[in-house]
């Protein structure tokens, strides 16, 4: 399976990644050549096969309704790159 | 004076509890030959001397003071960067997490140190455990202390190269895919991943969480034994953490394999594997015959199709998981951008490295419309299969035992430049993370060159003592602990 650039492209998008000139060739090749590889899964017939998402059942995972304590909000903005006034602080939204 | 490093986990704390070594000589002792061997090894992001002693001097403080010592007593132990330290700067190997100090402990941690463990370090990993040679990394790149041309193995090279150059006793690993047990199988020290759900995973930074599972890396089959009944057991931070009793670990090391059925699964003696690895691993399977133990000839059909299923859920699980790094509430954020939505891209442009930027547009795209049905449903569906194959040849077996990687230790660069080369390395390994079941690798053998050789041990779901317990019968055996790297496990006379 080939992957174009511009198929880099619009997989960087919705991954929120800027790439480099040089990073689209990179990624076009490497990607390419996993997609390959992986294409050997379609020799199998998976019909009928239930996936499996995850191993273990979370169901049981449920607690009662009660208020509890959480992280302190001044830990909570500890590693913040900007804070103020006890909030998240981030550039314009829109540009 | 008498030699403090080189010890096991349980003679060390008998030092301790028995007054004829104190935690702090014990913590300093190690940190002395930690920074003596580090400059050829760099297994360590840092060395937490101060935190350090002052935890070893409570340790001497409730032992003066008569009260109860825990099963860690002063028990020096370094933890992968991955698992998140309370005020200790914790980066996962990334540039985006550099200045990252959590302000809480993962609970393996917390349990560490509740039980007396003394946290000396944090190791060295490929960014976001995304490796098998640790050369991931955005800072240093452990080296093997068998042959230090040689990658010390990955994710978690850092915590398998600081336990064979005797910088501690034991460590914390992750295991995603092999990330404990390749290491620890390229380092020569036993290393074990538990079964999904066997030990808390809050606070481990996340790569693919239906796959990630905290492993625990030792000098001994016991001393990874202890580690893990420590650190095991459900935790109301991990709603995957399984409400499964936890035993005492050490009481299966004593046992034999007398009568039991061992599989050897024909898939994991082919392709890529080394002559000196499948000769070794085939003479460790005739010891178990010697001691009692049948082996029985399996087939895990879908083997071949563990790396490329793996490929598809550890990156799809990655790309959502690796989506926190925004520049907003913790890590990197890009400078001198114009709005929100720049500096998302920004941030991450800077903050991830090749590897991490490949595997989130990988695991983007088998997630995206169009291709979901093909690729990432598909790759659960193999994901069934494979988990078949086990739960079939656990109906007729105990135990499986295979070699942990096909090949030993390969040279530092040597498959930097083909991730494809490098995913190969873990075909042996992925399996397990796919069917959920515990693992061991213990060292069974060295090559022609000096370089380890580890075997496999994998187990039914929950049935860590099982695979301890052969893994401990064989490791008497083997008695693999007469081998020392070159690079000193004793610090130097003085």
């Amino acid at each position: 399976m080939s992957i174009t650039r511009d198929e880099v492209h619009r997989i960087a998008q919705l991954a929120h990644l800027d790439l480099s000139e040089e990073e689209y060739d990179l990624y076009a090749r490497q990607l390419s050549s996993i997609l390959d590889y992986v294409e050997q899964l379609d020799r199998l017939n998976t019909y009928g096969i239930e996936p499996t998402a995850h191993i273990v059942a979370t169901s049981d995972s449920l607690r009662g309704d009660e208020v509890r304590g959480s992280i302190p909000r001044d830990d909570a903005l500890a590693n913040a790159p900007e804070s103020e006034q006890g909030l998240f602080k981030v550039p314009r939204v829109l540009g | 004076m008498k030699e403090l490093t080189n010890r096991t986990v349980s003679a060390i704390r008998e030092l301790v509890v028995s007054g004829q070594a104190s935690a702090v000589e014990i913590c300093r002792a190690h940190i002395e030959h930690a920074r003596a061997v580090e400059p050829q090894i760099q297994a360590c992001r840092a060395i937490l001397e101060s935190s350090a002693l002052e935890e070893a001097k409570r340790i001497d403080g409730d032992r003066r003071a008569g009260r109860p010592l825990g099963p860690l007593a002063g028990v020096p132990v370094a933890i992968k960067d991955a698992l998140c330290t309370r005020g200790a700067p914790t980066t996962a190997g990334s540039r985006i997490l550099e200045k990252f100090v959590p302000t809480y402990d993962a609970t393996c941690v917390r349990r560490l140190r509740e039980a007396g463990a003394v946290i000396v370090s944090k190791t060295n990993l490929d960014e976001f455990a995304m490796g098998s040679s640790s050369e991931n990394s955005a800072f240093e790149i452990p080296r093997n202390p068998w042959d230090t041309s040689r990658v010390a193995g990955g994710s978690s090279g850092g915590s398998a190269a600081v336990v064979a150059a005797g910088e501690v006793p034991a460590a914390l690993g992750a295991d995603t895919g092999g990330s404990v047990r390749q290491p620890a199988s390229f380092c020569g020290v036993p290393g074990m991943k538990p079964s999904y759900g066997r030990v808390s995973r809050y606070g481990l930074i996340a790569f693919a969480s239906s796959l990630d599972q905290v492993g625990t890396i030792g000098r001994t089959v016991e001393d990874v034994a202890r580690i893990l009944g420590v650190i095991a057991g459900r935790d109301p931070c991990d709603a995957t953490s399984a409400a499964v009793p936890v035993p005492d670990y050490t009481t299966a090391l004593t046992g034999g394999i007398d009568g039991m059925r061992l599989g050897v699964p024909t898939e994991y003696f082919m392709g890529g594997i080394t002559r000196e690895v499948e000769s070794a691993v085939r003479a460790t399977l005739r010891l178990a015959e010697e001691k009692g133990a049948s082996l029985v000839e399996i087939s895990l059909p879908h083997t071949e199709y563990a790396v490329p299923a793996y490929y598809i859920i550890a990156t799809a699980e990655a790309s959502s998981n690796l989506a926190r790094y925004d520049g907003v509430r913790y890590g990197h954020r890009a400078e001198g951008v114009r709005d929100l939505s720049s500096m998302y891209f920004q941030s991450r442009r800077e903050g991830f490295g090749q590897e991490v930027k490949l595997r989130i547009m990988l695991g983007t795209y088998v997630l995206s419309a169009g291709y979901y049905d093909a690729s990432s449903l598909k790759g659960q569906k193999v994901r069934t299969m494979i988990r078949n194959d086990f739960e079939k040849a656990f109906e007729n077996v105990d135990a499986i035992l295979t070699p942990t990687s096909p090949t030993p230790a390969f040279r530092r660069g040597e498959k930097l430049d083909d991730p494809l080369a490098m995913y190969l390395s873990d075909v042996f390994t992925v399996t397990s993370n796919l069917a959920g079941l515990p693992g061991i690798s213990i060292p069974c053998g060295l090559t022609d060159d000096r370089l380890p050789i580890g075997l496999q041990i994998l187990g039914p779901n929950f049935q860590e003592e099982r695979v301890l317990r052969i893994a401990a019968a064989l490791e008497r055996e083997l008695q693999f602990d007469r081998e020392r790297p070159p690079v000193p496990s004793t610090p130097p006379d003085r």
